[in-house]
């Protein structure tokens, strides 16, 4: 099964740029789509980020007047849907899409050309959303940007209350890279199901791959809502339906249930896929298997489960009545029994073990801390009256980039640093990985820990501005210096990846020592990944190789 | 400041405490009760305070511990012995958090019934409340009376609230006075409170509900039986003469002044306007100056208002501002 002996060919080299940009740009191979999608990413990273920082800098202090309030609401509303539809969900798709088939002995996903058509499709739909800053009021207006909010409550959204077409483009391009998302989750479930290399049995897959299933699952489960909202809403606003028209007799409560039975699994989309990456890294750095892996697999597909029937947490204020609220609390806790025995499993993989500190396990060692903390915060939120105090406040915000920056893009961070020399071929720079995170980890808390305090004293979010004397100047502005140290090490970061892309020391296939079949063939993999198909015996193929004397497969 | 230092070490704790500390000084504070429903859902969140925090510190302790005992020392030496599992450990953290989980479910599901379906006593004030773009409407249907902005309150008495709403999705929050409630249009909801102190409380809409949502702000007064009695019998004269210059502008189309021809709905009651300390929903003090300003152009007040700016002149500006002041 090695295929050390394979030579990596140099195709790139002598071609000229626009044959190489044009393979690219035709490119059927999962991993190339792979990294296009995480570079799509990165871009849009940065542009949510920038956006994150005006809206900070406005909020540093009160009455402050560094933008207008159409602008400061067109700023919240980009920042949501760009980060969770053009960040996180890219993210996820691009390193699931990089790393399943090699994970699983494949030469690559089932549907290469739905993949390539998902992925343009996800892409179109960033850059329409972006357009709407041209067209969204028509040039004549000199164009805007959707200002409803990113869960665009209705009627906010029909045409009574937004004029003009940025209402439109953000639900045009969540229309289209929701049909990315479901073509690149179908792709997923059959690679999975029906492209396992011989000897890989359900129970032999890496937990990487049992997690992005779940995930793939719940993408369908959840996306398919949103895009019928979407176009319930559309033809709300153009062939005169009342889905959503409150003054016509429609119900704004119908559009919160299809936004929050897609936007809650959405969470559970984004972090399962960091929960996988996790379960990678902290074995190999911890020089141990994942502690109970059948426990972990039926830990995250009850979380999946359950995650679908918890949507209505987002609705405590709505008016439920006490049953349904009674209801939601009850499906809301259960959940955090799953996600419990996860954080469980993962400290009990790195008890006993020789952990090495690496820029990967960094991160994940700030994940499992800061990922205590958010569900604990979550506890907190699901108790109804609490959440009447809580919710929609700036304690909810914290909560959900606690869950997103601090878990979700935490252990991301460290798939960036785990999976870079397989994907490049080359190491990335330590050092500077470890300052990034470091960097990172003091402005992730400074932004975040301090968040939560305006919030119990009542500081609403959407505000784009506040009253003097409430209680809330101190912690704004330490909020607010936070997020430029988060976005000094995020230019580090990038820094490090496009320095050690040219000049990172040579990788070799294995620089971690690991045990899945990714590590077993050249980095980066040739197009075709595997020279000849492996066979596994156990859940950790590369171990079982290098220790004949011990192999896993006796234990299993 | 020293309630800051300590967060940075211990987020948890730290946290709920400098919260604490600060809850003293925040007008809007959820953690400074003055009422039944808040009241319970205070108690209730000390109760899973305490819960949530006795997790952190076993769990946090656990991840250091692991992290310092077991981080790589030295060169690389063998590899640790290889654990697959254990049923007994891994049944224990599925139990142990299960129950935590029935008792914490059990707790809430009380304060919900407690707060969700109360008993209605039969003098209980009743105010119905209509959220706008971006104010607050208050009628007091048995009182007769009409105002917006400025809620009043009987102290120790409860008060019913109906939450409508006439455009978007808004919601009542004063954190003192008990939990949010969203206004949603097509979908009645409803809420109460028993302020304990007399006083002014303060709060916000809470449901991005537009441009100015920021400046949709709630103020509440409790009063003594007495005062509350004597603000309702002024609320209900009628206004005050000199109204001429008032109705011959289009200012009638959207205001109401009670015993003249406004009898508009889209904007503010003006039959009490000076009976209020804060104009354009807590936006501004309510003094002449500032009614002047607000007339001639409400967009620089509160950008995004819905009220135009009505293109009016000096003479007529000066002659609507000694108007509505007389609008006691």
């Amino acid at each position: 099964m090695a295929t050390e002996s394979i030579a990596w060919p140099v195709p790139d080299a002598g071609k000229p740029l626009v044959e190489q940009l044009h393979e690219w740009v035709t490119t059927v191979d999962h991993k190339r789509l792979g990294i296009l999608y995480i570079v799509y990413a990165l871009l849009f990273l940065v542009i949510g980020g920038v956006e994150a920082t005006i809206m900070r800098i406005q909020l540093m202090r009160p009455q402050n007047d560094f933008v207008s309030p159409q602008v400061f609401n067109r700023m919240f509303t980009m920042h949501g849907t760009t980060m969770i539809f053009f960040v996180a969900m890219p993210l996820v798709f691009g390193f699931g899409n990089y790393l399943i088939p090699l994970m699983i002995g494949a030469r690559d996903m089932a549907f290469p050309r739905l993949n390539a058509f998902s992925f343009w499709m996800t892409a179109f739909g960033g850059f329409l959303l972006y357009f709407s800053f041209v067209g969204g009021d028509g040039l004549y207006g000199a164009g805007n940007a959707p200002d409803v909010g990113w869960f665009a409550y209705a009627p906010l959204t029909s045409q009574t209350f937004s004029r003009g077409h940025s209402t439109d483009f953000w639900i045009l391009s969540l229309l289209v890279s929701g049909f990315g998302s479901v073509g690149t989750a179908i792709n997923i479930i059959a690679t999975i199901l029906c492209m396992r290399c011989p000897g890989m049995t359900l129970g032999r897959m890496p937990l990487l791959a049992w997690l992005n299933l779940t995930m793939a699952g719940l993408v369908i489960l959840a996306v398919s809502p949103l895009t019928a909202a979407q176009a319930m809403l559309l033809i709300d606003r153009y062939l005169g339906a009342h889905f959503f028209d409150t003054q016509a007799g429609g119900s704004a409560v119908i559009w919160m249930h299809f936004f929050w039975i897609f936007g809650h699994p959405e969470v559970y989309v984004l972090v399962i896929p960091a929960f996988a990456f996790a379960s990678e890294i902290i074995p190999v750095f911890s020089r141990k298997p994942i502690f109970g892996y059948p426990v972990m697999v039926a830990a995250t597909l009850c979380i999946g489960f359950i995650g679908m029937s918890v949507w209505a947490h987002h609705m405590f204020t709505v008016g439920m009545g006490a049953g349904a609220n009674t209801f939601f609390v009850l499906s809301t806790m259960a959940i955090a029994v799953p996600t419990g025995i996860k954080i469980f499993n993962w400290l009990a993989t790195m008890w006993g073990g020789q952990i090495h500190f690496k820029a990967p396990m960094l991160f994940c060692a700030g994940f499992l801390f800061q990922f205590l903390i958010a569900g604990l915060t979550g506890v907190m939120l699901s108790v109804a009256p609490f959440n009447w105090q809580l919710g929609n406040s700036y304690f909810v915000v914290a909560h959900f980039h606690y869950v997103i920056v601090g878990g979700i893009l935490f252990t991301t961070f460290g798939a960036f640093y785990y999976w870079f020399p397989k994907m490049s071929g080359r190491m990335y720079n330590e050092a500077l990985g470890k300052l990034h995170f470091w960097l990172f980890f003091i402005g992730f808390h400074l932004t975040f820990d301090f968040m939560h305090i305006p919030g119990i004293l009542g500081m609403p979010r959407r505000i784009y501005t506040y009253e003097p004397g409430r209680g809330w100047e101190l912690w704004n502005v330490v909020v607010t210096i936070g997020a430029f140290f988060q976005a000094a090490a995020i230019l580090i970061f990038v820094a490090n990846l496009v320095w050690s892309y040219f000049k990172g020391t040579l990788a070799g296939s294995d620089p971690w020592d690991a045990w899945t079949l990714e590590w077993s063939t050249t980095s980066p993999p040739p197009s075709y990944n595997f020279a000849e198909l492996p066979e596994v015996k156990s859940r950790r193929p590369l171990w079982d190789l290098k220790h004949p004397e011990d192999p896993d497969w006796r234990y299993e | 400041m020293q309630g800051g230092a300590r967060i940075a070490l211990m987020p948890g704790c730290g946290l709920a405490m400098s919260a604490f500390a600060q809850s003293a000084s925040s007008p809007t504070s959820i953690f400074a009760p003055q009422s039944t429903p808040a009241q319970s859902i205070f108690d209730l969140s000390l109760f899973v305070l305490m819960v949530t925090g006795a997790i952190f510190i076993v769990v946090f302790s656990l991840l250091v511990y692991a992290v310092v005992k077991f981080r790589k020392r030295g060169a690389e030496g063998s590899e640790p012995a290889q654990v697959y599992g254990s049923s007994q450990v891994e049944l224990a953290w599925t139990v142990i958090p299960i129950l935590i989980v029935v008792v914490l479910f059990l707790a809430t599901a009380r304060v919900i019934a407690g707060i969700q379906n109360p008993v209605r006593p039969t003098n209980a004030l009743e105010v119905t409340v209509i959220g706008h773009q971006f104010w607050w409407e208050y009628r007091y249907p048995s009182l007769k009376v009409v105002t917006a902005n400025e809620l009043h309150l009987p102290v120790g008495e409860p008060a019913f609230l109906t939450l409508l709403s006439a455009d978007t999705d808004h919601s009542f929050w004063v954190p003192r006075l008990g939990g949010k409630t969203d206004l949603i249009p097509n979908h009645p909801n409803s809420m109460w409170m028993d302020p304990r102190e007399a006083g002014l409380y303060l709060g916000q809409c809470a449901q991005y509900c537009g441009t100015q949502h920021a400046k949709m702000l709630l103020r509440v007064y409790v009063q003594s039986r007495e005062d509350f009695d004597r603000w309702i019998r002024d609320q209900s004269q009628p206004a005050s003469g000199g109204q001429r210059i008032f109705e011959t502008l289009s200012c009638v189309n959207c205001h109401t002044v009670t015993g003249t021809s406004a009898k508009g709905r889209f904007g503010p009651d003006l039959t009490h306007l000076m009976s209020r300390e804060t104009i354009a929903s807590g936006a501004a003090p309510n003094t002449p100056g500032n009614l002047r300003r607000w007339m001639q152009d409400p967009g620089v007040i509160k950008p995004g208002s819905k009220m135009p700016a009505m293109g009016l002149s000096d003479p007529e500006l000066d002659a609507l501002t000694a108007y509505l002041e007389t609008l006691r």
